[in-house]
Protein backbone atom coordinates (compact mmCIF):
# COMPACT_ATOMS: atom_id res chain seq x y z
CA UNK A 1 0.00 0.00 0.00
CA UNK A 2 1.10 3.49 -0.62
CA UNK A 3 2.01 5.65 2.33
CA UNK A 4 1.92 9.38 1.70
CA UNK A 5 3.50 11.51 4.39
CA UNK A 6 3.30 15.26 4.19
CA UNK A 7 4.07 16.82 7.54
CA UNK A 8 4.29 20.59 7.70
CA UNK A 9 4.84 20.89 11.41
CA UNK A 10 4.53 18.43 14.31
CA UNK A 11 5.62 18.21 17.91
CA UNK A 12 4.61 18.12 21.53
CA UNK A 13 3.16 21.64 21.42
CA UNK A 14 2.94 24.62 19.05
CA UNK A 15 6.71 24.94 18.94
CA UNK A 16 7.04 21.99 16.61
CA UNK A 17 10.08 19.74 16.79
CA UNK A 18 9.86 18.48 13.21
CA UNK A 19 8.84 20.29 10.07
CA UNK A 20 8.63 19.96 6.29
CA UNK A 21 8.88 16.22 5.81
CA UNK A 22 7.24 15.06 2.62
CA UNK A 23 7.63 11.68 0.95
CA UNK A 24 5.75 8.85 -0.68
CA UNK A 25 6.45 5.18 -0.15
CA UNK A 26 5.20 2.54 -2.54
CA UNK A 27 3.91 -0.87 -1.57
CA UNK A 28 6.73 -3.14 -0.49
CA UNK A 29 9.30 -0.40 -0.04
CA UNK A 30 11.57 -0.26 2.98
CA UNK A 31 12.54 3.23 4.07
CA UNK A 32 15.52 3.65 6.37
CA UNK A 33 15.37 6.87 8.38
CA UNK A 34 18.81 7.96 9.48
CA UNK A 35 20.15 10.96 11.31
CA UNK A 36 21.94 11.90 14.52
CA UNK A 37 20.40 11.83 18.00
CA UNK A 38 17.70 14.45 18.37
CA UNK A 39 17.21 14.84 14.64
CA UNK A 40 13.53 13.94 14.95
CA UNK A 41 13.36 10.28 13.89
CA UNK A 42 11.26 9.22 16.85
CA UNK A 43 9.04 12.28 16.55
CA UNK A 44 8.45 11.44 12.89
CA UNK A 45 7.30 7.93 13.81
CA UNK A 46 5.09 9.33 16.54
CA UNK A 47 3.65 11.83 14.08
CA UNK A 48 2.81 9.17 11.49
CA UNK A 49 1.23 6.94 14.15
CA UNK A 50 -0.54 10.08 15.43
CA UNK A 51 0.31 9.92 19.08
CA UNK A 52 1.64 13.47 19.04
CA UNK A 53 -0.51 16.25 20.45
CA UNK A 54 0.30 18.67 17.64
CA UNK A 55 0.43 17.67 13.97
CA UNK A 56 -0.14 19.78 10.87
CA UNK A 57 -0.06 18.20 7.47
CA UNK A 58 -1.50 15.26 5.62
CA UNK A 59 -1.16 11.52 6.05
CA UNK A 60 -2.67 9.07 3.62
CA UNK A 61 -2.52 5.32 3.27
CA UNK A 62 -3.89 4.32 -0.13
CA UNK A 63 -6.17 7.31 -0.17
CA UNK A 64 -7.38 6.85 3.42
CA UNK A 65 -6.93 10.07 5.32
CA UNK A 66 -5.36 9.07 8.62
CA UNK A 67 -6.61 12.23 10.30
CA UNK A 68 -10.18 11.15 9.61
CA UNK A 69 -9.96 7.54 10.81
CA UNK A 70 -10.69 6.19 14.27
CA UNK A 71 -7.97 4.74 16.50
CA UNK A 72 -9.26 1.31 15.72
CA UNK A 73 -9.15 1.55 11.93
CA UNK A 74 -5.77 3.26 12.10
CA UNK A 75 -4.42 0.36 14.13
CA UNK A 76 -5.50 -1.95 11.30
CA UNK A 77 -3.37 0.08 8.89
CA UNK A 78 -0.27 0.96 10.91
CA UNK A 79 1.62 -1.11 13.46
CA UNK A 80 4.43 0.42 15.48
CA UNK A 81 7.47 -1.03 17.20
CA UNK A 82 8.29 1.85 19.55
CA UNK A 83 11.71 2.66 20.86
CA UNK A 84 10.85 2.26 24.49
CA UNK A 85 9.42 -1.21 24.64
CA UNK A 86 7.88 -0.98 28.07
CA UNK A 87 5.97 -4.18 28.69
CA UNK A 88 3.98 -4.73 31.87
CA UNK A 89 5.92 -7.47 33.69
CA UNK A 90 2.91 -9.43 34.86
CA UNK A 91 1.70 -10.42 31.40
CA UNK A 92 2.69 -13.58 29.58
CA UNK A 93 4.52 -13.29 26.29
CA UNK A 94 1.66 -14.86 24.32
CA UNK A 95 -0.83 -12.52 25.98
CA UNK A 96 1.22 -9.53 24.84
CA UNK A 97 1.49 -10.84 21.28
CA UNK A 98 -2.26 -11.43 21.23
CA UNK A 99 -2.77 -7.77 22.11
CA UNK A 100 -1.62 -6.99 18.59
CA UNK A 101 -5.04 -8.28 17.61
CA UNK A 102 -6.77 -5.60 19.69
CA UNK A 103 -8.16 -3.69 16.67
CA UNK A 104 -9.88 -6.86 15.47
CA UNK A 105 -11.24 -8.06 18.81
CA UNK A 106 -14.41 -7.20 20.71
CA UNK A 107 -14.64 -5.13 23.90
CA UNK A 108 -13.56 -8.07 26.03
CA UNK A 109 -10.58 -9.00 23.86
CA UNK A 110 -11.98 -12.35 22.80
CA UNK A 111 -9.63 -14.05 20.36
CA UNK A 112 -11.01 -15.79 17.27
CA UNK A 113 -9.38 -18.72 15.48
CA UNK A 114 -8.01 -16.26 12.96
CA UNK A 115 -6.44 -14.21 15.75
CA UNK A 116 -4.74 -17.33 17.10
CA UNK A 117 -3.32 -18.12 13.65
CA UNK A 118 -1.83 -14.65 13.25
CA UNK A 119 -0.38 -14.82 16.76
CA UNK A 120 1.21 -18.22 16.20
CA UNK A 121 2.68 -17.14 12.89
CA UNK A 122 4.06 -13.91 14.35
CA UNK A 123 5.67 -15.81 17.24
CA UNK A 124 7.26 -18.29 14.84
CA UNK A 125 8.65 -15.53 12.64
CA UNK A 126 10.23 -13.66 15.52
CA UNK A 127 11.45 -16.77 17.31
CA UNK A 128 9.63 -16.00 20.57
CA UNK A 129 7.62 -19.24 20.66
CA UNK A 130 10.01 -20.93 23.04
CA UNK A 131 9.28 -18.44 25.80
CA UNK A 132 5.66 -17.71 24.98
CA UNK A 133 4.49 -18.93 28.40
CA UNK A 134 7.01 -16.86 30.31
CA UNK A 135 6.27 -13.61 32.13
CA UNK A 136 7.47 -10.53 30.33
CA UNK A 137 9.23 -9.39 33.50
CA UNK A 138 11.61 -12.32 33.12
CA UNK A 139 12.76 -11.39 29.63
CA UNK A 140 15.92 -9.65 28.53
CA UNK A 141 15.69 -6.36 26.67
CA UNK A 142 16.35 -8.08 23.36
CA UNK A 143 13.71 -10.72 23.94
CA UNK A 144 11.25 -8.01 24.88
CA UNK A 145 12.00 -6.21 21.65
CA UNK A 146 11.21 -9.36 19.69
CA UNK A 147 7.96 -9.80 21.61
CA UNK A 148 6.94 -6.29 20.62
CA UNK A 149 7.84 -7.03 17.01
CA UNK A 150 5.75 -10.19 17.18
CA UNK A 151 2.87 -8.09 18.49
CA UNK A 152 3.29 -5.64 15.61
CA UNK A 153 3.33 -8.49 13.09
CA UNK A 154 0.23 -10.05 14.63
CA UNK A 155 -1.45 -6.71 14.03
CA UNK A 156 -1.22 -7.63 10.33
CA UNK A 157 -1.05 -4.10 8.93
CA UNK A 158 0.06 -2.97 5.48
CA UNK A 159 2.33 -0.35 7.04
CA UNK A 160 4.94 -1.05 9.72
CA UNK A 161 6.84 1.67 11.59
CA UNK A 162 9.87 0.73 13.66
CA UNK A 163 11.91 2.96 15.92
CA UNK A 164 15.39 1.59 16.53
CA UNK A 165 14.04 -1.95 16.56
CA UNK A 166 17.45 -3.57 16.77
CA UNK A 167 18.98 -1.43 19.52
CA UNK A 168 18.86 -4.23 22.10
CA UNK A 169 19.56 -7.15 19.77
CA UNK A 170 22.77 -9.06 19.30
CA UNK A 171 24.38 -9.25 15.87
CA UNK A 172 22.58 -12.41 14.81
CA UNK A 173 19.15 -11.19 15.78
CA UNK A 174 19.83 -7.76 14.27
CA UNK A 175 20.39 -9.37 10.91
CA UNK A 176 17.57 -11.89 11.34
CA UNK A 177 15.20 -9.16 12.44
CA UNK A 178 15.94 -6.93 9.48
CA UNK A 179 15.96 -9.84 7.06
CA UNK A 180 12.53 -10.79 8.30
CA UNK A 181 11.40 -7.21 7.81
CA UNK A 182 12.84 -7.22 4.32
CA UNK A 183 11.04 -10.47 3.50
CA UNK A 184 7.78 -9.02 4.77
CA UNK A 185 8.17 -6.01 2.53
CA UNK A 186 9.16 -8.10 -0.51
CA UNK A 187 6.72 -11.00 -0.14
CA UNK A 188 3.74 -9.51 1.69
CA UNK A 189 4.07 -6.06 0.18
CA UNK A 190 4.34 -4.38 3.59
CA UNK A 191 5.48 -0.80 3.47
CA UNK A 192 8.11 -0.42 6.17
CA UNK A 193 9.69 2.61 7.81
CA UNK A 194 12.67 1.93 10.07
CA UNK A 195 14.55 4.51 12.07
CA UNK A 196 18.08 3.28 12.64
CA UNK A 197 21.47 4.36 13.88
CA UNK A 198 23.55 1.69 12.22
CA UNK A 199 24.33 3.05 8.79
CA UNK A 200 25.77 -0.26 7.59
CA UNK A 201 22.53 -2.05 8.38
CA UNK A 202 20.57 0.81 6.86
CA UNK A 203 22.61 0.58 3.66
CA UNK A 204 22.14 -3.17 3.52
CA UNK A 205 18.38 -3.29 3.97
CA UNK A 206 16.97 0.05 2.85
CA UNK A 207 15.33 0.61 -0.55
CA UNK A 208 15.02 4.32 0.02
CA UNK A 209 16.60 6.58 2.60
CA UNK A 210 15.53 9.62 4.54
CA UNK A 211 18.30 11.56 6.20
CA UNK A 212 17.09 13.89 8.92
CA UNK A 213 18.82 16.79 10.55
CA UNK A 214 17.43 19.32 13.05
CA UNK A 215 13.93 17.96 12.67
CA UNK A 216 13.66 18.26 8.94
CA UNK A 217 14.51 16.45 5.70
CA UNK A 218 18.13 16.70 4.76
CA UNK A 219 18.02 14.22 1.93
CA UNK A 220 15.57 11.71 0.55
CA UNK A 221 16.18 9.15 -2.16
CA UNK A 222 18.10 6.05 -3.11
CA UNK A 223 21.46 5.01 -1.69
CA UNK A 224 23.27 6.88 -4.45
CA UNK A 225 21.50 10.09 -3.47
CA UNK A 226 21.73 9.87 0.31
CA UNK A 227 24.59 7.63 1.40
CA UNK A 228 27.30 9.94 0.15
CA UNK A 229 30.41 10.61 2.23
CA UNK A 230 30.09 14.40 2.06
CA UNK A 231 26.36 14.27 2.94
CA UNK A 232 26.84 11.88 5.88
CA UNK A 233 29.82 13.85 7.14
CA UNK A 234 27.71 16.99 7.13
CA UNK A 235 24.72 15.36 8.84
CA UNK A 236 26.67 13.67 11.61
CA UNK A 237 29.38 16.29 11.90
CA UNK A 238 32.05 13.63 11.47
CA UNK A 239 34.15 12.70 8.48
CA UNK A 240 33.17 9.29 7.07
CA UNK A 241 34.16 7.08 4.19
CA UNK A 242 31.62 5.10 2.20
CA UNK A 243 33.14 1.94 0.78
CA UNK A 244 31.67 -0.51 -1.69
CA UNK A 245 32.74 -3.89 -0.44
CA UNK A 246 34.30 -6.26 -2.98
CA UNK A 247 31.54 -8.86 -2.41
CA UNK A 248 29.31 -6.86 -4.72
CA UNK A 249 26.24 -5.27 -3.18
CA UNK A 250 27.15 -4.21 0.34
CA UNK A 251 28.18 -0.76 1.37
CA UNK A 252 30.16 0.05 4.48
CA UNK A 253 30.20 3.40 6.22
CA UNK A 254 33.34 3.91 8.26
CA UNK A 255 34.22 6.94 10.40
CA UNK A 256 37.58 8.41 9.53
CA UNK B 1 0.02 -17.61 38.84
CA UNK B 2 -2.61 -17.87 36.13
CA UNK B 3 -5.41 -19.55 38.01
CA UNK B 4 -8.85 -18.10 37.82
CA UNK B 5 -11.90 -20.38 37.88
CA UNK B 6 -10.97 -22.32 40.99
CA UNK B 7 -9.96 -19.29 43.09
CA UNK B 8 -13.13 -17.53 41.96
CA UNK B 9 -15.32 -20.47 43.00
CA UNK B 10 -13.42 -20.68 46.26
CA UNK B 11 -14.05 -16.98 46.85
CA UNK B 12 -17.75 -17.46 46.26
CA UNK B 13 -17.78 -20.41 48.65
CA UNK B 14 -16.03 -18.36 51.34
CA UNK B 15 -18.46 -15.53 50.65
CA UNK B 16 -21.42 -17.82 51.38
CA UNK B 17 -19.80 -18.92 54.64
CA UNK B 18 -19.02 -15.32 55.55
CA UNK B 19 -22.60 -14.27 54.87
CA UNK B 20 -24.02 -16.99 57.12
CA UNK B 21 -21.49 -16.06 59.78
CA UNK B 22 -22.45 -12.41 59.46
CA UNK B 23 -26.19 -13.02 59.75
CA UNK B 24 -25.67 -15.56 62.53
CA UNK B 25 -23.41 -13.62 64.86
CA UNK B 26 -24.77 -11.07 67.32
CA UNK B 27 -26.61 -10.66 70.57
CA UNK B 28 -29.01 -13.34 69.38
CA UNK B 29 -27.06 -16.11 67.66
CA UNK B 30 -28.82 -17.61 64.68
CA UNK B 31 -27.42 -20.97 63.50
CA UNK B 32 -26.96 -21.36 59.72
CA UNK B 33 -29.69 -24.01 59.50
CA UNK B 34 -32.31 -21.75 61.05
CA UNK B 35 -31.09 -18.79 59.04
CA UNK B 36 -31.47 -20.74 55.83
CA UNK B 37 -34.92 -21.88 56.90
CA UNK B 38 -36.02 -18.32 57.60
CA UNK B 39 -34.66 -17.11 54.28
CA UNK B 40 -36.41 -19.88 52.37
CA UNK B 41 -39.65 -19.29 54.25
CA UNK B 42 -39.49 -15.60 53.45
CA UNK B 43 -38.84 -16.28 49.81
CA UNK B 44 -41.77 -18.68 49.64
CA UNK B 45 -43.84 -16.29 51.72
CA UNK B 46 -44.83 -18.92 54.26
CA UNK B 47 -45.53 -17.95 57.84
CA UNK B 48 -42.86 -18.60 60.48
CA UNK B 49 -43.31 -21.92 62.23
CA UNK B 50 -42.70 -20.76 65.78
CA UNK B 51 -42.09 -17.69 67.92
CA UNK B 52 -38.36 -18.20 67.89
CA UNK B 53 -38.24 -18.30 64.10
CA UNK B 54 -40.42 -15.19 64.07
CA UNK B 55 -37.80 -13.39 66.16
CA UNK B 56 -35.08 -14.76 63.91
CA UNK B 57 -36.95 -13.51 60.90
CA UNK B 58 -37.26 -10.00 62.30
CA UNK B 59 -33.59 -9.81 63.24
CA UNK B 60 -32.44 -11.27 59.93
CA UNK B 61 -34.60 -9.29 57.60
CA UNK B 62 -34.54 -5.89 59.24
CA UNK B 63 -31.03 -5.81 60.68
CA UNK B 64 -28.45 -8.35 59.74
CA UNK B 65 -29.25 -9.22 56.15
CA UNK B 66 -29.36 -5.62 54.86
CA UNK B 67 -26.20 -4.81 56.77
CA UNK B 68 -24.42 -7.85 55.35
CA UNK B 69 -25.48 -6.97 51.84
CA UNK B 70 -24.36 -3.39 52.37
CA UNK B 71 -20.94 -4.63 53.48
CA UNK B 72 -20.72 -7.01 50.52
CA UNK B 73 -21.45 -4.28 48.01
CA UNK B 74 -19.14 -1.82 49.73
CA UNK B 75 -16.29 -4.31 49.78
CA UNK B 76 -16.81 -5.16 46.14
CA UNK B 77 -17.03 -1.48 45.19
CA UNK B 78 -13.87 -0.49 47.09
CA UNK B 79 -11.80 -3.44 45.84
CA UNK B 80 -13.09 -3.06 42.29
CA UNK B 81 -12.38 0.64 42.09
CA UNK B 82 -8.99 0.19 43.78
CA UNK B 83 -8.08 -2.44 41.21
CA UNK B 84 -9.15 -0.17 38.36
CA UNK B 85 -7.23 2.84 39.74
CA UNK B 86 -4.10 0.74 40.13
CA UNK B 87 -4.38 -0.43 36.55
CA UNK B 88 -5.24 2.97 35.19
CA UNK B 89 -2.43 4.86 36.89
CA UNK B 90 -0.08 1.90 36.47
CA UNK B 91 0.77 2.36 40.10
CA UNK B 92 0.52 -0.21 42.88
CA UNK B 93 -0.16 2.53 45.42
CA UNK B 94 -3.19 3.99 43.75
CA UNK B 95 -6.35 3.31 45.68
CA UNK B 96 -9.54 5.25 46.32
CA UNK B 97 -7.91 6.96 49.33
CA UNK B 98 -4.55 7.78 47.91
CA UNK B 99 -5.85 9.57 44.85
CA UNK B 100 -8.42 11.49 46.83
CA UNK B 101 -11.61 9.92 45.52
CA UNK B 102 -12.68 8.66 48.94
CA UNK B 103 -12.01 11.92 50.80
CA UNK B 104 -13.79 13.78 48.04
CA UNK B 105 -16.76 11.44 48.33
CA UNK B 106 -16.70 11.92 52.10
CA UNK B 107 -16.77 15.68 51.69
CA UNK B 108 -19.65 15.43 49.26
CA UNK B 109 -21.62 13.18 51.56
CA UNK B 110 -21.06 15.52 54.51
CA UNK B 111 -22.11 18.54 52.46
CA UNK B 112 -25.27 16.72 51.57
CA UNK B 113 -25.86 15.62 55.16
CA UNK B 114 -25.26 19.05 56.74
CA UNK B 115 -27.48 20.77 54.24
CA UNK B 116 -30.22 18.58 55.57
CA UNK B 117 -30.99 16.86 52.30
CA UNK B 118 -31.30 13.45 53.92
CA UNK B 119 -34.53 14.66 55.46
CA UNK B 120 -36.04 14.99 52.03
CA UNK B 121 -37.59 12.22 50.02
CA UNK B 122 -34.56 11.98 47.76
CA UNK B 123 -32.13 11.39 50.61
CA UNK B 124 -30.82 8.11 49.31
CA UNK B 125 -30.18 9.68 45.96
CA UNK B 126 -28.68 13.01 46.95
CA UNK B 127 -26.01 11.72 49.33
CA UNK B 128 -24.35 9.37 46.83
CA UNK B 129 -24.81 11.85 44.00
CA UNK B 130 -23.07 14.70 45.80
CA UNK B 131 -20.48 12.20 47.01
CA UNK B 132 -19.92 11.13 43.41
CA UNK B 133 -19.63 14.66 42.06
CA UNK B 134 -17.20 15.74 44.78
CA UNK B 135 -15.15 12.58 44.30
CA UNK B 136 -14.96 13.17 40.57
CA UNK B 137 -13.90 16.76 41.16
CA UNK B 138 -11.19 15.65 43.58
CA UNK B 139 -9.81 13.00 41.22
CA UNK B 140 -9.80 15.50 38.38
CA UNK B 141 -7.98 18.01 40.56
CA UNK B 142 -5.37 15.45 41.65
CA UNK B 143 -4.93 14.37 38.05
CA UNK B 144 -4.40 17.93 36.84
CA UNK B 145 -2.05 18.83 39.68
CA UNK B 146 0.06 15.72 39.25
CA UNK B 147 0.31 15.90 35.49
CA UNK B 148 3.56 17.03 33.94
CA UNK B 149 2.79 17.63 30.29
CA UNK B 150 1.40 14.27 29.26
CA UNK B 151 2.97 11.99 31.80
CA UNK B 152 1.83 11.26 35.32
CA UNK B 153 4.83 10.79 37.62
CA UNK B 154 4.18 8.53 40.58
CA UNK B 155 5.56 10.89 43.20
CA UNK B 156 3.47 13.78 41.87
CA UNK B 157 0.37 11.63 41.98
CA UNK B 158 0.98 10.66 45.60
CA UNK B 159 1.82 14.20 46.68
CA UNK B 160 -1.17 15.72 44.90
CA UNK B 161 -3.42 12.96 46.23
CA UNK B 162 -2.28 13.50 49.80
CA UNK B 163 -2.58 17.28 49.55
CA UNK B 164 -6.01 17.32 47.97
CA UNK B 165 -7.22 14.60 50.34
CA UNK B 166 -6.08 16.61 53.36
CA UNK B 167 -7.81 19.66 52.00
CA UNK B 168 -11.05 17.75 51.50
CA UNK B 169 -10.76 16.18 54.95
CA UNK B 170 -10.18 19.61 56.50
CA UNK B 171 -13.26 20.96 54.77
CA UNK B 172 -15.20 17.94 56.01
CA UNK B 173 -14.08 18.60 59.59
CA UNK B 174 -14.99 22.26 59.26
CA UNK B 175 -18.49 21.36 58.10
CA UNK B 176 -18.83 18.82 60.90
CA UNK B 177 -17.90 21.35 63.57
CA UNK B 178 -20.39 23.84 62.23
CA UNK B 179 -23.16 21.34 61.80
CA UNK B 180 -25.45 21.18 64.81
CA UNK B 181 -28.35 18.82 64.46
CA UNK B 182 -26.85 16.40 62.01
CA UNK B 183 -23.49 16.35 63.74
CA UNK B 184 -23.80 13.12 65.68
CA UNK B 185 -25.16 11.20 62.78
CA UNK B 186 -22.51 12.49 60.40
CA UNK B 187 -19.73 11.81 62.83
CA UNK B 188 -20.71 8.20 63.33
CA UNK B 189 -20.98 7.83 59.61
CA UNK B 190 -17.52 9.28 59.16
CA UNK B 191 -16.02 6.69 61.46
CA UNK B 192 -17.18 3.96 59.17
CA UNK B 193 -20.00 2.69 61.29
CA UNK B 194 -22.87 1.54 59.14
CA UNK B 195 -25.42 3.36 61.21
CA UNK B 196 -28.02 3.53 58.55
CA UNK B 197 -29.89 0.37 59.26
CA UNK B 198 -32.52 -1.32 57.17
CA UNK B 199 -32.97 -1.74 53.47
CA UNK B 200 -32.96 1.91 52.44
CA UNK B 201 -29.18 2.29 52.23
CA UNK B 202 -28.95 -1.03 50.40
CA UNK B 203 -31.43 0.14 47.80
CA UNK B 204 -29.73 3.51 47.64
CA UNK B 205 -26.31 2.01 47.09
CA UNK B 206 -27.32 -0.73 44.69
CA UNK B 207 -27.73 1.25 41.46
CA UNK B 208 -24.54 3.26 41.96
CA UNK B 209 -22.40 0.28 42.85
CA UNK B 210 -23.93 -1.85 40.12
CA UNK B 211 -23.41 0.71 37.35
CA UNK B 212 -19.89 1.46 38.57
CA UNK B 213 -18.77 -2.14 38.86
CA UNK B 214 -20.42 -3.44 35.69
CA UNK B 215 -19.03 -0.43 33.85
CA UNK B 216 -15.54 -1.25 35.09
CA UNK B 217 -15.90 -4.87 33.98
CA UNK B 218 -16.66 -3.78 30.43
CA UNK B 219 -13.37 -1.88 30.36
CA UNK B 220 -11.25 -4.73 31.73
CA UNK B 221 -9.62 -5.54 28.41
CA UNK B 222 -8.90 -1.91 27.58
CA UNK B 223 -7.30 -1.58 31.02
CA UNK B 224 -5.00 -4.44 30.02
CA UNK B 225 -3.89 -2.61 26.90
CA UNK B 226 -3.52 0.65 28.85
CA UNK B 227 -0.87 -1.10 30.96
CA UNK B 228 1.51 -0.53 28.05
CA UNK B 229 1.24 3.23 28.42
CA UNK B 230 -0.73 5.74 26.41
CA UNK B 231 1.40 5.67 23.32
CA UNK B 232 1.40 1.92 22.76
CA UNK B 233 -2.28 1.65 23.71
CA UNK B 234 -3.17 4.22 21.10
CA UNK B 235 -1.05 2.47 18.48
CA UNK B 236 -2.95 -0.72 19.30
CA UNK B 237 -6.23 0.98 18.48
CA UNK B 238 -7.51 2.15 21.87
CA UNK B 239 -9.10 5.56 22.16
CA UNK B 240 -7.05 6.32 25.25
CA UNK B 241 -8.71 9.53 26.39
CA UNK B 242 -12.21 8.16 26.10
CA UNK B 243 -11.33 4.88 27.79
CA UNK B 244 -9.53 6.62 30.64
CA UNK B 245 -12.32 9.12 31.26
CA UNK B 246 -14.91 6.37 31.43
CA UNK B 247 -12.80 4.19 33.70
CA UNK B 248 -12.26 7.11 36.08
CA UNK B 249 -16.00 7.82 36.09
CA UNK B 250 -16.98 4.21 36.79
CA UNK B 251 -14.29 3.72 39.43
CA UNK B 252 -15.22 6.97 41.14
CA UNK B 253 -18.89 6.05 41.02
CA UNK B 254 -18.07 2.78 42.80
CA UNK B 255 -15.98 4.58 45.41
CA UNK B 256 -18.69 7.16 46.00
CA UNK B 257 -21.32 4.43 46.35
CA UNK B 258 -19.20 2.79 49.02
CA UNK B 259 -18.25 5.93 50.93
CA UNK B 260 -21.69 7.55 50.82
CA UNK B 261 -23.33 4.70 52.72
CA UNK B 262 -20.64 3.23 54.92
CA UNK B 263 -18.24 6.07 55.54
CA UNK B 264 -14.50 5.83 55.57
CA UNK B 265 -13.25 2.28 55.24
CA UNK B 266 -9.58 2.12 54.36
CA UNK B 267 -7.24 -0.46 52.94
CA UNK B 268 -9.76 -2.65 51.09
CA UNK B 269 -9.10 -1.02 47.74
CA UNK B 270 -5.37 -1.28 48.22
CA UNK B 271 -4.76 -4.78 49.54
CA UNK B 272 -7.43 -6.91 47.90
CA UNK B 273 -6.27 -6.35 44.30
CA UNK B 274 -2.68 -6.94 45.39
CA UNK B 275 -3.48 -10.26 46.97
CA UNK B 276 -5.37 -11.51 43.94
CA UNK B 277 -2.82 -10.16 41.49
CA UNK B 278 -0.51 -12.80 42.90
CA UNK B 279 -3.04 -15.52 42.17
CA UNK B 280 -4.55 -14.56 38.85
CA UNK B 281 -1.84 -12.40 37.29
CA UNK B 282 -2.26 -8.94 35.81
CA UNK B 283 -5.09 -9.65 33.36
CA UNK B 284 -7.87 -7.32 34.46
CA UNK B 285 -10.51 -9.60 32.98
CA UNK B 286 -9.67 -12.00 35.79
CA UNK B 287 -8.31 -9.61 38.40
CA UNK B 288 -11.25 -7.20 38.44
CA UNK B 289 -14.08 -9.70 39.04
CA UNK B 290 -12.17 -11.79 41.55
CA UNK B 291 -11.08 -8.65 43.45
CA UNK B 292 -14.71 -7.61 43.73
CA UNK B 293 -15.74 -10.95 45.23
CA UNK B 294 -12.65 -10.94 47.46
CA UNK B 295 -13.40 -7.42 48.65
CA UNK B 296 -16.94 -8.48 49.55
CA UNK B 297 -15.63 -11.45 51.57
CA UNK B 298 -13.05 -9.31 53.34
CA UNK B 299 -15.46 -6.59 54.38
CA UNK B 300 -18.20 -8.98 55.54
CA UNK B 301 -15.67 -10.80 57.72
CA UNK B 302 -14.20 -7.52 59.00
CA UNK B 303 -17.70 -6.42 59.94
CA UNK B 304 -18.29 -9.64 61.86
CA UNK B 305 -15.09 -9.01 63.83
CA UNK B 306 -16.11 -5.40 64.40
CA UNK B 307 -19.34 -6.60 65.96
CA UNK B 308 -17.97 -9.33 68.23
CA UNK B 309 -14.66 -7.88 69.40
CA UNK B 310 -16.05 -5.53 72.05
CA UNK B 311 -19.61 -6.89 72.11
CA UNK B 312 -22.19 -5.68 72.92
CA UNK B 313 -20.61 -2.53 71.55
CA UNK B 314 -19.56 -2.21 67.94
CA UNK B 315 -16.33 -0.96 66.46
CA UNK B 316 -16.32 1.01 63.22
CA UNK B 317 -15.44 -1.52 60.56
CA UNK B 318 -12.78 0.82 59.14
CA UNK B 319 -10.67 0.21 62.26
CA UNK B 320 -10.77 -3.53 61.66
CA UNK B 321 -9.89 -3.33 57.97
CA UNK B 322 -6.83 -1.27 58.74
CA UNK B 323 -5.83 -3.32 61.79
CA UNK B 324 -6.03 -6.61 59.89
CA UNK B 325 -5.23 -5.25 56.50
CA UNK B 326 -1.97 -3.46 57.12
CA UNK B 327 -0.01 -6.31 58.73
CA UNK B 328 -1.40 -8.87 56.33
CA UNK B 329 -0.48 -6.68 53.42
CA UNK B 330 3.07 -6.23 54.69
CA UNK B 331 3.34 -9.98 55.22
CA UNK B 332 2.29 -10.64 51.62
CA UNK B 333 4.70 -8.01 50.33
CA UNK B 334 7.64 -9.38 52.28
CA UNK B 335 6.98 -12.96 51.30
CA UNK B 336 6.73 -12.32 47.63
CA UNK B 337 9.91 -12.31 45.62
CA UNK B 338 8.07 -11.69 42.45
CA UNK B 339 8.23 -8.35 40.74
CA UNK B 340 4.71 -7.64 39.74
CA UNK B 341 4.83 -4.04 38.68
Amino acid sequence: MQLRVSIDRAGYDQSATISDIHFNLQEGQLLAVIGPNGSGKTTLIRAISQVLPYIQGQLFINGTDLFQTSENSRARLIAVVPQSTYVPPSFLVREVVLMGRTPYMNWNGKASGEDEIFVREAMEQTDVEKFKDQLCGELSAGERQRVILARALAQNTPVLLMDEPTSHLDLRYQIEFLELTKTLSLNDGKTVLVAMHDLNLAARFGDVFLAMKNGTTDAFGSAQDVLLPEKLSEIYGLAVRVIKLPDGGSTAVIPQ
Amino acid sequence: MRKFTRPLLLCFAVLVIAVFLSIGVGSVAIPPKEALEVLLNTMEDTAPASDSTRTYQTILLTLRLPRTILMMMTGAALAGSGCAYQGLFRNPLADPYLIGAASGAGLGAIISLTLGWPASAFSYLTVPLTAFLCALLTVFLVFQLAKVRKSLPVTNLILAGVAVSSFATALTSFLLINASGELRRALVWLLGGSTMAGWKPVLGQLPFALIGLLGLLTFAYQLNVLQFGDEQARQLGINVNRARTKIVIFATLSTAAAVAFTGVIGFVGLIIPHIFRRITGGDMRRLLPISMVGGAVFLVLADVIARILVAPQELPVGIITSLCGAPFFLFILRRSKEKDW
